[in-house]
Protein backbone atom coordinates (compact mmCIF):
# COMPACT_ATOMS: atom_id res chain seq x y z
CA UNK A 1 0.00 0.00 0.00
CA UNK A 2 1.67 3.28 -1.11
CA UNK A 3 0.37 6.51 0.12
CA UNK A 4 0.93 10.17 -1.08
CA UNK A 5 0.53 12.94 1.53
CA UNK A 6 -0.15 16.33 0.43
CA UNK A 7 1.59 18.50 2.97
CA UNK A 8 0.71 22.11 3.63
CA UNK A 9 2.66 25.01 4.18
CA UNK A 10 2.13 28.53 5.15
CA UNK A 11 5.20 31.67 5.14
CA UNK A 12 7.72 28.26 3.96
CA UNK A 13 7.16 26.22 6.59
CA UNK A 14 4.81 23.11 6.42
CA UNK A 15 1.89 23.08 8.90
CA UNK A 16 1.88 20.45 12.39
CA UNK A 17 -1.68 19.25 10.62
CA UNK A 18 0.51 17.91 7.99
CA UNK A 19 3.33 16.24 9.71
CA UNK A 20 0.62 14.81 11.66
CA UNK A 21 -0.77 13.43 7.48
CA UNK A 22 2.88 12.47 7.58
CA UNK A 23 2.42 10.80 10.69
CA UNK A 24 -0.59 8.45 10.00
CA UNK A 25 0.20 7.43 6.18
CA UNK A 26 3.76 6.74 8.20
CA UNK A 27 2.06 4.27 10.74
CA UNK A 28 -0.56 3.00 8.25
CA UNK A 29 2.53 1.40 6.70
CA UNK A 30 3.90 0.89 3.39
CA UNK A 31 5.76 3.60 0.95
CA UNK A 32 5.31 7.47 2.27
CA UNK A 33 5.76 9.92 -0.60
CA UNK A 34 5.03 13.46 0.19
CA UNK A 35 4.18 16.53 -2.39
CA UNK A 36 4.70 19.94 -0.99
CA UNK A 37 3.88 22.60 -3.36
CA UNK A 38 5.26 26.20 -3.55
CA UNK A 39 7.82 28.10 -1.72
CA UNK A 40 8.93 26.08 1.47
CA UNK A 41 12.55 25.86 2.62
CA UNK A 42 14.53 23.45 1.66
CA UNK A 43 15.30 22.12 5.56
CA UNK A 44 11.64 21.99 6.08
CA UNK A 45 11.06 19.70 3.58
CA UNK A 46 14.56 17.34 3.67
CA UNK A 47 12.81 17.03 7.82
CA UNK A 48 9.39 15.33 6.59
CA UNK A 49 11.75 12.03 6.38
CA UNK A 50 11.81 12.48 10.40
CA UNK A 51 7.93 11.82 10.39
CA UNK A 52 8.37 9.66 7.50
CA UNK A 53 8.48 10.14 4.29
CA UNK A 54 10.90 8.40 2.06
CA UNK A 55 10.53 10.89 -0.44
CA UNK A 56 9.01 14.46 -0.83
CA UNK A 57 8.22 15.90 -4.28
CA UNK A 58 8.07 19.60 -4.48
CA UNK A 59 6.81 21.57 -7.24
CA UNK A 60 8.26 24.84 -6.80
CA UNK A 61 5.89 26.68 -9.16
CA UNK A 62 5.13 30.33 -7.02
CA UNK A 63 1.77 30.61 -8.76
CA UNK A 64 1.11 27.84 -6.19
CA UNK A 65 1.73 29.97 -3.10
CA UNK A 66 -2.02 30.55 -3.01
CA UNK A 67 -4.12 28.42 -1.74
CA UNK A 68 -5.52 27.65 -5.94
CA UNK A 69 -7.37 24.80 -4.95
CA UNK A 70 -8.17 23.68 -8.61
CA UNK A 71 -4.22 23.68 -9.57
CA UNK A 72 -3.28 21.84 -6.42
CA UNK A 73 -6.18 19.09 -7.33
CA UNK A 74 -4.87 18.69 -10.79
CA UNK A 75 -1.41 18.00 -9.19
CA UNK A 76 -2.42 15.94 -6.86
CA UNK A 77 -4.70 14.06 -9.43
CA UNK A 78 -1.04 13.67 -11.57
CA UNK A 79 1.19 12.78 -8.81
CA UNK A 80 -1.33 9.90 -7.79
CA UNK A 81 -1.11 8.80 -11.43
CA UNK A 82 2.49 9.04 -11.60
CA UNK A 83 3.58 7.74 -8.01
CA UNK A 84 1.25 4.24 -8.23
CA UNK A 85 -0.43 5.92 -5.13
CA UNK A 86 -3.58 3.75 -3.48
CA UNK A 87 -4.18 6.24 -0.49
CA UNK A 88 -3.72 9.85 -0.45
CA UNK A 89 -3.57 11.31 2.73
CA UNK A 90 -4.13 15.07 3.80
CA UNK A 91 -5.50 17.42 6.57
CA UNK A 92 -8.71 18.32 7.33
CA UNK A 93 -8.26 22.02 6.63
CA UNK A 94 -10.00 24.60 4.63
CA UNK A 95 -7.44 23.71 1.77
CA UNK A 96 -6.88 20.12 2.36
CA UNK A 97 -10.55 19.35 2.18
CA UNK A 98 -11.77 20.77 -1.26
CA UNK A 99 -8.71 19.25 -2.67
CA UNK A 100 -9.02 15.77 -1.13
CA UNK A 101 -13.18 16.28 -2.65
CA UNK A 102 -12.04 17.43 -6.07
CA UNK A 103 -9.18 14.69 -6.36
CA UNK A 104 -11.88 12.02 -5.05
CA UNK A 105 -13.93 12.80 -7.66
CA UNK A 106 -11.46 13.17 -11.06
CA UNK A 107 -10.39 9.85 -9.50
CA UNK A 108 -13.23 8.00 -8.53
CA UNK A 109 -11.64 7.18 -4.94
CA UNK A 110 -13.71 6.33 -1.87
CA UNK A 111 -13.45 9.29 0.53
CA UNK A 112 -13.61 10.16 4.29
CA UNK A 113 -12.97 13.03 6.05
CA UNK A 114 -12.43 14.38 9.44
CA UNK A 115 -10.91 10.39 9.84
CA UNK A 116 -9.62 10.41 14.07
CA UNK A 117 -7.82 6.68 13.99
CA UNK A 118 -6.04 4.94 12.17
CA UNK A 119 -7.54 2.47 9.39
CA UNK A 120 -8.54 -1.18 10.40
CA UNK A 121 -7.08 -2.96 7.37
CA UNK A 122 -7.76 -6.64 9.00
CA UNK A 123 -10.67 -7.25 6.21
CA UNK A 124 -11.11 -4.32 3.57
CA UNK A 125 -10.24 -0.59 4.67
CA UNK A 126 -12.40 0.71 6.66
CA UNK A 127 -11.57 4.26 9.58
CA UNK A 128 -13.49 6.07 11.93
CA UNK A 129 -14.94 9.45 11.34
CA UNK A 130 -16.03 12.30 13.77
CA UNK A 131 -19.42 12.89 12.85
CA UNK A 132 -22.32 15.25 14.34
CA UNK A 133 -20.19 17.70 15.50
CA UNK A 134 -18.51 15.65 17.46
CA UNK A 135 -20.61 14.01 19.13
CA UNK A 136 -20.25 10.35 17.23
CA UNK A 137 -18.46 8.25 15.27
CA UNK A 138 -18.85 6.00 12.57
CA UNK A 139 -17.01 3.77 11.17
CA UNK A 140 -17.01 3.53 7.01
CA UNK A 141 -15.54 1.11 4.88
CA UNK A 142 -13.90 2.78 1.77
CA UNK A 143 -14.63 0.20 -1.14
CA UNK A 144 -13.11 1.65 -4.06
CA UNK A 145 -8.95 0.60 -4.64
CA UNK A 146 -7.91 3.97 -4.67
CA UNK A 147 -8.64 5.99 -1.30
CA UNK A 148 -8.28 9.45 0.12
CA UNK A 149 -8.58 10.76 3.60
CA UNK A 150 -8.36 13.60 5.16
CA UNK A 151 -7.07 13.40 8.80
CA UNK A 152 -8.80 15.50 11.46
CA UNK A 153 -6.45 18.05 13.32
CA UNK A 154 -4.50 16.68 16.67
CA UNK A 155 -6.19 13.09 15.75
CA UNK A 156 -2.70 11.54 14.83
CA UNK A 157 0.52 11.66 17.23
CA UNK A 158 3.26 13.19 15.50
CA UNK A 159 6.48 11.00 15.99
CA UNK A 160 10.60 11.17 14.90
CA UNK A 161 10.96 8.17 13.08
CA UNK A 162 13.41 8.48 10.35
CA UNK A 163 16.09 10.54 9.32
CA UNK A 164 15.89 12.85 6.06
CA UNK A 165 13.99 12.87 3.02
CA UNK A 166 14.89 12.63 -0.66
CA UNK A 167 13.95 15.89 -2.40
CA UNK A 168 12.74 15.30 -6.27
CA UNK A 169 11.42 18.02 -8.26
CA UNK A 170 8.46 17.69 -9.53
CA UNK A 171 6.48 19.41 -12.48
CA UNK A 172 3.07 19.02 -13.89
CA UNK A 173 1.90 21.14 -16.43
CA UNK A 174 -1.39 23.73 -15.27
CA UNK A 175 -3.80 24.76 -17.79
CA UNK A 176 -6.04 28.09 -17.30
CA UNK A 177 -8.71 26.22 -15.88
CA UNK A 178 -6.44 24.98 -13.05
CA UNK A 179 -6.74 29.13 -12.28
CA UNK A 180 -10.68 29.43 -12.40
CA UNK A 181 -10.67 31.62 -9.08
CA UNK A 182 -8.24 35.13 -9.23
CA UNK A 183 -7.08 35.16 -5.22
CA UNK A 184 -7.18 38.86 -5.01
CA UNK A 185 -5.90 39.46 -1.16
CA UNK A 186 -4.41 37.32 1.37
CA UNK A 187 -4.97 38.65 5.09
CA UNK A 188 -3.33 36.42 7.64
CA UNK A 189 -4.41 36.69 11.55
CA UNK A 190 -2.25 37.62 14.33
CA UNK A 191 -0.59 35.85 16.69
CA UNK A 192 1.58 33.40 17.49
CA UNK A 193 -0.46 29.72 17.49
CA UNK A 194 -3.16 29.12 14.78
CA UNK A 195 -6.40 28.20 16.73
CA UNK A 196 -7.36 25.04 14.59
CA UNK A 197 -4.72 23.43 15.08
CA UNK A 198 -3.26 24.54 18.65
CA UNK A 199 -2.37 22.18 21.66
CA UNK A 200 -3.63 24.74 24.31
CA UNK A 201 -6.98 26.64 23.80
CA UNK A 202 -7.59 29.78 26.11
CA UNK A 203 -11.04 30.81 25.50
CA UNK A 204 -13.39 34.18 26.44
CA UNK A 205 -17.13 34.33 26.69
CA UNK A 206 -19.72 37.11 27.84
CA UNK A 207 -18.09 36.80 31.26
CA UNK A 208 -15.11 38.72 30.30
CA UNK A 209 -17.35 41.47 30.03
CA UNK A 210 -16.08 43.42 27.22
CA UNK A 211 -12.86 43.33 24.72
CA UNK A 212 -10.98 46.59 26.70
CA UNK A 213 -10.72 43.42 29.46
CA UNK A 214 -8.56 40.78 27.38
CA UNK A 215 -4.79 41.67 28.04
CA UNK A 216 -5.28 39.12 30.98
CA UNK A 217 -6.56 36.44 28.97
CA UNK A 218 -3.77 36.97 26.27
CA UNK A 219 -1.19 36.85 28.70
CA UNK A 220 -2.57 33.59 29.79
CA UNK A 221 -2.62 32.36 26.55
CA UNK A 222 0.62 33.52 26.44
CA UNK A 223 2.27 32.00 29.15
CA UNK A 224 0.60 28.56 28.11
CA UNK A 225 1.89 29.12 24.33
CA UNK A 226 -1.85 28.80 23.68
CA UNK A 227 -4.17 29.78 21.13
CA UNK A 228 -7.27 32.51 21.87
CA UNK A 229 -10.77 31.87 21.43
CA UNK A 230 -13.75 32.87 22.05
CA UNK A 231 -18.16 31.99 22.50
CA UNK A 232 -19.97 33.01 19.47
CA UNK A 233 -22.02 36.16 21.37
CA UNK A 234 -18.60 37.60 21.55
CA UNK A 235 -17.28 37.61 18.10
CA UNK A 236 -21.14 38.46 17.14
CA UNK A 237 -20.69 41.51 19.31
CA UNK A 238 -17.23 42.03 17.33
CA UNK A 239 -15.28 41.70 20.75
CA UNK A 240 -13.37 39.12 18.82
CA UNK A 241 -12.60 38.91 15.00
CA UNK A 242 -14.85 36.13 13.79
CA UNK A 243 -12.10 33.41 13.16
CA UNK A 244 -11.46 32.34 17.31
CA UNK A 245 -15.46 31.75 17.62
CA UNK A 246 -15.23 27.87 18.65
CA UNK A 247 -18.46 26.42 18.61
CA UNK A 248 -20.97 24.63 15.95
CA UNK A 249 -20.54 27.37 13.19
CA UNK A 250 -17.48 28.55 13.89
CA UNK A 251 -13.85 26.76 14.67
CA UNK A 252 -14.03 23.23 15.67
CA UNK A 253 -10.81 22.89 18.16
CA UNK A 254 -9.31 19.36 19.76
CA UNK A 255 -6.49 20.36 21.51
CA UNK A 256 -5.23 18.24 24.61
CA UNK A 257 -6.32 20.94 26.65
CA UNK A 258 -9.01 23.92 26.55
CA UNK A 259 -9.86 26.64 29.23
CA UNK A 260 -12.86 28.38 29.43
CA UNK A 261 -13.40 31.76 30.97
CA UNK A 262 -16.69 33.32 31.68
CA UNK A 263 -18.24 31.19 29.13
CA UNK A 264 -21.66 29.40 30.12
CA UNK A 265 -21.20 26.55 28.08
CA UNK A 266 -24.11 26.29 25.73
CA UNK A 267 -24.76 22.93 23.75
CA UNK A 268 -23.36 25.04 20.49
CA UNK A 269 -20.31 25.91 22.14
CA UNK A 270 -19.69 22.74 23.65
CA UNK A 271 -20.28 20.76 20.10
CA UNK A 272 -17.13 22.73 18.91
CA UNK A 273 -14.69 21.96 21.83
CA UNK A 274 -16.05 18.05 23.29
CA UNK A 275 -12.65 16.68 21.21
CA UNK A 276 -10.50 18.09 23.83
CA UNK A 277 -8.58 15.80 25.87
CA UNK A 278 -9.19 18.00 28.99
CA UNK A 279 -11.74 20.90 29.92
CA UNK A 280 -11.25 23.84 32.58
CA UNK A 281 -13.88 25.35 33.13
CA UNK A 282 -13.28 28.92 35.23
CA UNK A 283 -17.07 31.02 35.74
CA UNK A 284 -18.31 32.78 38.89
CA UNK A 285 -21.61 31.01 38.20
CA UNK A 286 -21.51 27.74 39.89
CA UNK A 287 -24.36 26.00 37.70
CA UNK A 288 -22.98 27.28 34.70
CA UNK A 289 -23.97 24.04 32.53
CA UNK A 290 -20.30 23.85 31.35
CA UNK A 291 -18.92 22.52 34.42
CA UNK A 292 -21.03 19.46 33.67
CA UNK A 293 -18.37 19.27 30.48
CA UNK A 294 -15.66 19.84 32.28
CA UNK A 295 -12.58 18.12 33.70
CA UNK A 296 -11.66 20.60 35.94
CA UNK A 297 -13.83 23.48 38.08
CA UNK A 298 -13.04 26.69 39.62
CA UNK A 299 -15.75 29.02 40.31
CA UNK A 300 -14.85 32.50 40.89
CA UNK A 301 -14.27 35.88 39.42
CA UNK A 302 -12.26 35.54 36.40
CA UNK A 303 -10.27 38.90 36.71
CA UNK A 304 -8.70 37.53 40.34
CA UNK A 305 -8.01 33.82 39.05
CA UNK A 306 -6.57 34.38 35.55
CA UNK A 307 -3.92 36.51 36.85
CA UNK A 308 -3.17 33.80 39.71
CA UNK A 309 -3.51 31.52 36.93
CA UNK A 310 -0.97 32.95 34.63
CA UNK A 311 1.58 33.31 37.65
CA UNK A 312 1.17 29.42 38.70
CA UNK A 313 1.86 28.61 35.36
CA UNK A 314 5.30 30.80 35.13
CA UNK A 315 6.50 29.41 38.07
CA UNK A 316 5.80 25.74 37.44
CA UNK A 317 7.98 25.89 34.17
CA UNK B 1 -30.89 35.03 -12.60
CA UNK B 2 -31.29 31.59 -11.50
CA UNK B 3 -30.26 30.31 -7.33
CA UNK B 4 -30.50 26.91 -6.86
CA UNK B 5 -29.59 26.22 -3.03
CA UNK B 6 -29.08 22.89 -1.67
CA UNK B 7 -30.01 21.98 2.24
CA UNK B 8 -29.59 19.46 4.44
CA UNK B 9 -32.42 18.26 6.65
CA UNK B 10 -30.68 17.70 9.95
CA UNK B 11 -31.05 17.41 13.41
CA UNK B 12 -31.30 20.43 15.56
CA UNK B 13 -27.93 21.57 16.99
CA UNK B 14 -29.20 20.43 20.37
CA UNK B 15 -30.29 17.35 19.91
CA UNK B 16 -29.33 14.57 21.65
CA UNK B 17 -27.40 11.69 19.33
CA UNK B 18 -28.42 8.03 20.06
CA UNK B 19 -28.73 4.75 17.39
CA UNK B 20 -30.73 2.25 17.09
CA UNK B 21 -30.93 -1.24 15.37
CA UNK B 22 -27.10 -2.20 16.85
CA UNK B 23 -25.87 1.10 16.26
CA UNK B 24 -26.22 1.20 12.31
CA UNK B 25 -29.13 3.86 12.50
CA UNK B 26 -29.56 7.54 13.95
CA UNK B 27 -32.33 7.14 16.58
CA UNK B 28 -35.16 9.96 15.45
CA UNK B 29 -37.04 9.95 18.78
CA UNK B 30 -37.94 13.24 19.84
CA UNK B 31 -35.54 14.83 17.49
CA UNK B 32 -36.53 18.04 15.98
CA UNK B 33 -34.91 18.65 12.36
CA UNK B 34 -34.09 22.20 11.07
CA UNK B 35 -32.39 23.30 7.72
CA UNK B 36 -28.66 22.64 8.36
CA UNK B 37 -27.48 25.72 9.99
CA UNK B 38 -24.67 26.36 7.34
CA UNK B 39 -27.60 25.91 4.71
CA UNK B 40 -29.50 28.36 6.33
CA UNK B 41 -27.07 30.57 5.94
CA UNK B 42 -26.70 30.26 2.06
CA UNK B 43 -30.37 30.16 1.62
CA UNK B 44 -30.74 33.80 3.69
CA UNK B 45 -27.96 34.84 1.00
CA UNK B 46 -29.40 34.07 -1.76
CA UNK B 47 -33.18 35.73 -0.73
CA UNK B 48 -30.83 39.50 -0.32
CA UNK B 49 -29.61 38.63 -4.05
CA UNK B 50 -32.77 37.56 -4.86
CA UNK B 51 -34.64 41.02 -3.26
CA UNK B 52 -31.45 42.95 -4.88
CA UNK B 53 -31.63 41.81 -7.81
CA UNK B 54 -34.84 41.42 -9.76
CA UNK B 55 -35.95 38.76 -11.89
CA UNK B 56 -34.04 36.12 -9.42
CA UNK B 57 -35.16 33.25 -8.76
CA UNK B 58 -34.37 30.94 -5.66
CA UNK B 59 -35.03 26.89 -6.16
CA UNK B 60 -34.11 24.79 -2.80
CA UNK B 61 -32.66 21.15 -3.53
CA UNK B 62 -32.45 18.53 -0.70
CA UNK B 63 -31.96 14.79 -1.10
CA UNK B 64 -33.90 12.89 1.14
CA UNK B 65 -37.32 10.86 1.89
CA UNK B 66 -40.63 12.53 2.19
CA UNK B 67 -40.04 12.90 5.79
CA UNK B 68 -37.96 16.24 4.74
CA UNK B 69 -40.38 17.89 3.16
CA UNK B 70 -41.81 20.02 6.30
CA UNK B 71 -38.13 21.47 6.35
CA UNK B 72 -38.32 22.11 2.53
CA UNK B 73 -41.49 24.12 2.90
CA UNK B 74 -39.88 25.93 5.86
CA UNK B 75 -37.25 27.17 3.35
CA UNK B 76 -39.94 28.13 0.77
CA UNK B 77 -41.28 29.91 3.31
CA UNK B 78 -38.08 32.07 4.11
CA UNK B 79 -38.62 33.19 0.60
CA UNK B 80 -37.45 30.15 -2.10
CA UNK B 81 -39.73 30.07 -5.22
CA UNK B 82 -39.69 26.60 -6.00
CA UNK B 83 -38.36 23.19 -4.95
CA UNK B 84 -36.69 19.79 -5.55
CA UNK B 85 -36.41 16.48 -3.77
CA UNK B 86 -34.83 14.08 -5.12
CA UNK B 87 -36.50 11.05 -4.05
CA UNK B 88 -33.47 9.27 -1.89
CA UNK B 89 -31.75 8.75 1.33
CA UNK B 90 -28.50 11.08 1.76
CA UNK B 91 -25.92 7.71 2.40
CA UNK B 92 -22.74 9.86 1.41
CA UNK B 93 -21.06 12.73 -0.19
CA UNK B 94 -20.39 11.10 -3.41
CA UNK B 95 -24.23 10.39 -3.83
CA UNK B 96 -25.61 13.47 -2.81
CA UNK B 97 -23.50 15.37 -5.05
CA UNK B 98 -24.15 13.28 -7.68
CA UNK B 99 -27.82 13.74 -7.15
CA UNK B 100 -26.81 17.70 -6.92
CA UNK B 101 -25.11 17.96 -9.90
CA UNK B 102 -27.93 16.58 -11.82
CA UNK B 103 -30.43 18.94 -10.72
CA UNK B 104 -27.86 21.78 -10.98
CA UNK B 105 -27.56 22.14 -14.89
CA UNK B 106 -28.38 25.98 -15.93
CA UNK B 107 -27.98 27.50 -12.46
CA UNK B 108 -26.25 30.86 -12.27
CA UNK B 109 -25.43 30.18 -8.90
CA UNK B 110 -25.39 27.22 -6.70
CA UNK B 111 -25.11 27.41 -2.68
CA UNK B 112 -24.76 25.32 -0.04
CA UNK B 113 -23.93 25.22 3.42
CA UNK B 114 -19.78 24.44 3.88
CA UNK B 115 -20.78 20.98 5.76
CA UNK B 116 -23.93 19.68 6.80
CA UNK B 117 -23.99 19.43 11.02
CA UNK B 118 -24.74 15.55 10.68
CA UNK B 119 -21.97 13.80 8.58
CA UNK B 120 -19.77 16.96 8.49
CA UNK B 121 -17.56 16.11 5.64
CA UNK B 122 -17.63 18.94 4.13
CA UNK B 123 -16.95 18.13 0.59
CA UNK B 124 -20.79 18.18 -1.48
CA UNK B 125 -19.87 21.52 -2.87
CA UNK B 126 -16.23 20.86 -4.60
CA UNK B 127 -17.59 16.78 -5.72
CA UNK B 128 -20.27 19.10 -7.44
CA UNK B 129 -17.91 21.59 -9.16
CA UNK B 130 -15.59 19.17 -9.97
CA UNK B 131 -18.79 16.86 -11.51
CA UNK B 132 -19.76 20.37 -13.44
CA UNK B 133 -16.51 21.60 -14.40
CA UNK B 134 -17.34 24.63 -12.10
CA UNK B 135 -14.91 26.32 -9.91
CA UNK B 136 -16.34 25.53 -6.26
CA UNK B 137 -15.04 27.77 -3.08
CA UNK B 138 -15.44 27.12 0.57
CA UNK B 139 -16.01 28.35 3.11
CA UNK B 140 -16.99 31.47 2.02
CA UNK B 141 -18.29 34.52 4.70
CA UNK B 142 -18.68 37.05 1.60
CA UNK B 143 -20.52 36.77 -1.62
CA UNK B 144 -20.85 40.24 -3.49
CA UNK B 145 -22.09 40.16 -7.25
CA UNK B 146 -20.85 42.07 -10.12
CA UNK B 147 -22.50 41.44 -13.68
CA UNK B 148 -20.78 38.49 -14.79
CA UNK B 149 -18.68 38.16 -11.57
CA UNK B 150 -18.80 37.80 -7.69
CA UNK B 151 -16.25 39.02 -5.44
CA UNK B 152 -15.86 36.31 -2.40
CA UNK B 153 -14.27 36.13 1.10
CA UNK B 154 -12.90 32.54 2.18
CA UNK B 155 -12.05 31.42 5.17
CA UNK B 156 -8.07 29.85 5.16
CA UNK B 157 -5.96 28.41 7.61
CA UNK B 158 -5.18 31.33 10.12
CA UNK B 159 -6.81 34.18 8.59
CA UNK B 160 -9.24 34.88 5.25
CA UNK B 161 -8.72 35.27 1.55
CA UNK B 162 -10.68 37.84 -1.34
CA UNK B 163 -10.81 36.16 -4.40
CA UNK B 164 -12.86 36.84 -8.02
CA UNK B 165 -14.36 34.07 -9.22
CA UNK B 166 -17.02 34.36 -13.11
CA UNK B 167 -20.85 33.08 -13.13
CA UNK B 168 -21.00 29.82 -12.76
CA UNK B 169 -19.70 29.06 -9.65
CA UNK B 170 -20.15 26.52 -6.46
CA UNK B 171 -20.05 28.05 -3.06
CA UNK B 172 -20.01 26.44 0.54
CA UNK B 173 -21.47 29.18 3.04
CA UNK B 174 -20.85 29.97 6.46
CA UNK B 175 -21.06 33.17 8.74
CA UNK B 176 -21.25 36.07 8.44
CA UNK B 177 -22.40 35.66 4.72
CA UNK B 178 -25.64 36.53 5.94
CA UNK B 179 -28.34 36.64 9.28
CA UNK B 180 -30.65 33.72 9.80
CA UNK B 181 -34.08 34.86 8.17
CA UNK B 182 -37.26 33.89 10.17
CA UNK B 183 -40.37 33.27 8.18
CA UNK B 184 -43.38 35.39 8.78
CA UNK B 185 -46.75 34.65 8.64
CA UNK B 186 -46.74 35.27 4.65
CA UNK B 187 -44.50 33.50 3.78
CA UNK B 188 -45.42 30.66 5.56
CA UNK B 189 -49.17 31.21 3.73
CA UNK B 190 -47.47 31.04 0.08
CA UNK B 191 -44.81 28.51 0.55
CA UNK B 192 -47.95 25.28 0.96
CA UNK B 193 -48.65 26.34 -2.62
CA UNK B 194 -45.14 27.05 -3.80
CA UNK B 195 -44.35 24.18 -6.74
CA UNK B 196 -42.61 21.40 -4.96
CA UNK B 197 -41.18 18.73 -7.52
CA UNK B 198 -40.36 15.14 -6.67
CA UNK B 199 -37.77 13.61 -8.80
CA UNK B 200 -36.33 9.62 -8.96
CA UNK B 201 -32.65 9.69 -7.63
CA UNK B 202 -29.77 8.67 -10.91
CA UNK B 203 -28.40 5.31 -9.97
CA UNK B 204 -25.13 5.72 -7.95
CA UNK B 205 -21.97 3.21 -7.23
CA UNK B 206 -21.67 3.84 -3.46
CA UNK B 207 -17.93 3.94 -2.95
CA UNK B 208 -18.59 4.32 1.21
CA UNK B 209 -20.16 1.99 3.35
CA UNK B 210 -21.52 2.38 6.87
CA UNK B 211 -20.28 -0.54 9.20
CA UNK B 212 -21.30 1.37 12.54
CA UNK B 213 -21.73 4.24 14.75
CA UNK B 214 -20.48 5.14 18.05
CA UNK B 215 -20.79 6.93 20.95
CA UNK B 216 -17.74 8.53 22.73
CA UNK B 217 -16.99 7.15 26.29
CA UNK B 218 -18.54 9.16 28.80
CA UNK B 219 -16.93 12.05 30.50
CA UNK B 220 -16.09 11.19 34.41
CA UNK B 221 -16.99 13.77 37.01
CA UNK B 222 -16.21 17.34 36.95
CA UNK B 223 -13.27 18.11 39.93
CA UNK B 224 -13.93 21.29 41.49
CA UNK B 225 -10.71 23.31 42.86
CA UNK B 226 -10.97 26.12 45.15
CA UNK B 227 -10.71 29.92 43.68
CA UNK B 228 -8.18 29.98 46.33
CA UNK B 229 -5.58 27.38 45.77
CA UNK B 230 -5.23 28.11 41.74
CA UNK B 231 -2.17 26.56 42.02
CA UNK B 232 -3.00 23.29 42.67
CA UNK B 233 -5.17 23.66 39.16
CA UNK B 234 -1.64 23.97 37.57
CA UNK B 235 0.11 20.66 39.40
CA UNK B 236 -3.46 18.57 38.48
CA UNK B 237 -2.88 19.59 35.04
CA UNK B 238 0.74 18.53 35.03
CA UNK B 239 0.63 15.40 37.01
CA UNK B 240 -3.00 14.08 36.82
CA UNK B 241 -4.35 15.14 33.43
CA UNK B 242 -0.68 15.00 31.97
CA UNK B 243 -1.62 17.78 29.30
CA UNK B 244 0.98 20.50 30.54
Amino acid sequence: MNSLVFVESGEGKIRKSSLEAVAYAHAMGGGVTAIALGSIDKSELEALGKYGAAKVLHVADERLNQDVIQAFASVLFKAMQEENTDVLVLANSSLGTPVAAKVAARINASLATNVVELPNISSGFSVKRSIYTGKAFSVVELTKSKKVIAIKKNAAEVKEVGSSAQIVPYSVALIDADFNTKITSTEKATGEVLLPEAEIVVSGGRGMKGPEYWGPLEDLAKALHAATGCSKPVSDMGWRPHHEHVGQTGVKVAPQLYIAIGISGAIQHLAGVNSSKCIVVINKDADAPFFKAADYGIVGDAFEIIPKLTEAIKAAK
Amino acid sequence: MKILVCISHVPDTTSKINFIDNNTKFDTTGVQFIIGPYDDYALARAIEIKEATPGTTVTVLNVGLADTEPTIRKALAIGADDAIRVNAEPTDSYFVASQIAEQAKGFDLILMGRESIDYNSGVVHAIVGEMLGLPSISPVMKLELEGTKAKLSREIEGGKETLEVNLPFVAGCQEPIAEWKIPNMRGIMSARTKPLKVVEPKSVEATVVLKKFELPPAKGAVKMISSDNVAELVTRLKTEAKVL
